[in-house]
């Protein structure tokens, strides 16, 4: 493999790196607290708006069940919006981000609905706020299982990563497509494979031990 | 010991409710919708007063009511009717944020301890204390004080997985106590220990109530627990209070069938399955009345059942016998046989001295 080869996939690396992290951030920073609503919004629960949360919950699952190659492409001129530009790295967040933030959002919700009601009651005996309990009962308790979820999404992050490689978004996929496939380079191809699988594996291990370690339900040796 | 007595009479009786109640729930329904639209009534008119520093148990087979009852005491549920007053205010009028103020006067305990997994026993215990806005070295002094007192200092940084049951039922109390309340509610916080546990644990709210002179209101389908450490009781059934009063005098003279029928659960009590078996409501050609005798206190059967054979010539037959303890008083009870024809004797005779007697049915 020459020299160029490899600067070649360490910068696409870079760049796929730094798309899922940024898009991850941001969809969590969005995705938390509409998991949290969602999780706590039916009917005589803490956030009780049923209808709030019905709507929020068909919007999620429309977001969430459109092909992600379709959103990337029907959302170009909001991502030209928010973006100045709608190919390169920085316009591929934008189509990341909007269809990891239901995603997380839903992952959350089932942490948070893991939570043992009797935590809350238990909260709400002592006089805790609604928001008390959701910053000092339903977070952290439900932690572990958030944790597994965000490292989910990251690892389906890196996925759809790859695929917006397909419209210009550069990264691995674009490597991928332009030297694997478009130059027939068929050792690009096996090296774009190689580094998504180590990153994933090294995603998933490292959200599986922090999870296991914030996990304190069970008995640590 | 009668002095703390809130004795409620049923809805004719004039209801003499001592003016240091510190709980008292007036005539009392709640009505649940009901998933299916069928409405359920969890609790009909109920009244009861919980005297300052007592203990009061109601005790109820499952779906009673008891829960329902608890959780209005401290508004996780609101009287569909009826009024509760804890401390002088009126729960259920209280808008949210008084209301979350006064549950710091409310503490809590449960049968699952329902403690964050995440926190261990002395940040369990301090939660309230945060939620309430202590500053840090408040909420650690106040902390080690409330380890100590349920003896679970060297414990301190356990995590809950890392505990007994008992354990976590005493962090469980430690942390309803935190906020220093005036009354404590128990929903059937022994239900999931063992014996052994239960009695510790019965030690362990009984000497706080003591100390402290925290009020204690307490639910359970065990009788042993009101046994051990109420001294007041209330029996509820399909959402209404059917009997109340001194335990004592509750249990040794059940008047309503739920209650009886929990003192036939407690061990000594039940017939033997040979009498039980054979005991048919009517008398039959030489058969023989089964009577059951209580004696409370100090009575002694034995003299008694000598001067029955003695001065009236009249054999019984023992079939059964046992002594317990309720509320700290022992309570005795001899179930026998007597002939058909001196059965109205014998009962004149056990009545006059004293002795309280059921005529259960007949043997052949
Ligand atoms: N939130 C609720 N919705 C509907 N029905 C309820 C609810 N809570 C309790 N009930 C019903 O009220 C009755 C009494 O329940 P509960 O107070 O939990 O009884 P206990 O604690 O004595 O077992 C039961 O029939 C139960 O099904
Ligand atoms: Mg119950």
């Amino acid at each position: 493999m020459s020299p160029e080869m490899i600067n070649l996939i360490a910068n696409s690396t870079g760049e796929t790196l730094y798309m899922v992290a940024v898009a991850a951030l941001i969809a969590t920073a969005f995705g938390l607290p509409l998991g949290v609503f969602l999780a706590t919004s039916g009917k005589g629960e803490l956030f009780a708006a049923p209808w709030v949360n019905r709507v929020i919950g068909v919007i999620v699952n429309a977001t969430r069940s459109t092909p992600f190659i379709i959103l990337v492409v029907a959302i170009i001129p909001f991502t030209r919006l928010i973006a100045g530009t709608s190919i390169g790295t920085n316009a591929a967040i934008v189509p990341l981000t909007i269809a990891a933030t239901p995603f997380i959002a839903r992952l959350i919700e089932g942490a948070i609905r893991e939570v043992d009601q009797g935590l809350i009651e238990a909260a709400r005996a002592f006089g805790a706020t609604p928001l008390q309990i959701v910053r000092k009962v339903l977070i952290p308790e439900a932690l572990p299982g958030i944790v597994l979820g965000l490292t989910l999404a990251v690892v389906s992050l890196l996925g759809f990563s790859a695929m917006v490689g397909a419209v210009g978004g550069g990264g691995l996929g674009d490597l991928g497509i332009r030297y694997g496939y478009q130059r027939f380079m068929p050792d690009m191809m096996l090296a774009v494979v190689v580094v998504l699988i180590v990153l994933v594996q090294a995603v998933q291990t490292i959200g599986d031990r922090l999870a296991r370690h914030l996990n304190k339900r069970i008995r640590h040796a | 010991m009668n002095a703390h007595l809130g004795y409620l009479g049923d809805q004719h009786a004039q209801r003499l409710v001592p003016a240091e109640s510190i709980v008292r729930l007036e005539k009392v329904s709640k009505t649940f919708p009901g998933r299916d639209g069928q409405p359920v009534t969890a609790l009909q008119e109920v009244s009861l007063a919980v005297p300052q520093g007592s203990i009061l148990g109601v005790i109820g087979r499952s779906g009673a009511g008891k829960s329902t009852l608890i959780r209005l005491v401290n508004g996780l549920e609101k009287p569909t009717a009826g009024k509760v007053i804890v401390d002088g205010s009126d729960i259920a009028a209280l808008p949210e944020a008084a209301l979350r103020h006064a549950r710091r006067s409310i503490g809590m305990i449960f049968q699952h301890f329902n403690l964050l997994s995440s926190r261990t026993a002395a940040q369990n215990i301090a939660l309230p204390l945060e939620v309430a806005g202590y500053d840090k070295a408040e909420i650690k002094a106040r902390v080690e004080e409330l380890l100590a007192l349920v003896g679970l200092t060297d414990k301190r940084n356990r995590y809950p997985s890392e505990l007994s049951g008992g354990q976590k039922q005493r962090v469980g109390i430690a942390r309803a106590l935190a906020t220093k309340p005036k009354v404590l509610l128990s929903d059937e916080a022994t239900s999931a220990l063992d014996p052994e546990t239960t009695r510790s644990i019965l030690d362990l709210l009984a000497r706080i109530n003591h100390e402290l002179g925290l009020t204690i209101l307490l639910i359970t389908h065990e009788m042993a627990v009101i046994r051990n450490i109420a001294r007041e009781v209330a029996v509820i059934e399909g959402g209404r209070i059917v009997e109340q009063g001194d335990v004592f005098e509750v249990f040794t003279r059940p008047q309503h069938e739920v209650t009886r029928s929990f003192l036939a659960d407690e061990s000594g009590r039940a017939l033997p399955p040979y009498v039980q078996n054979r005991l048919t409501p009517e008398a039959t050609p030489g058969s023989q009345a089964v009577i059951r005798i209580g004696f409370r206190g100090p009575h002694a059967t034995d003299p008694v059942l000598a001067r029955l054979a003695r001065d009236l010539n009249i054999e019984t037959n023992i079939l059964s016998g046992s002594v317990d303890e309720i509320a700290g008083r022992p309570f005795g009870t001899l179930v026998v046989g007597v002939p058909e024809q001196v059965l109205g004797t014998t009962l004149d005779f056990l009545n006059k001295h004293g002795l309280d007697t059921e005529v259960l049915g007949h043997v052949a």
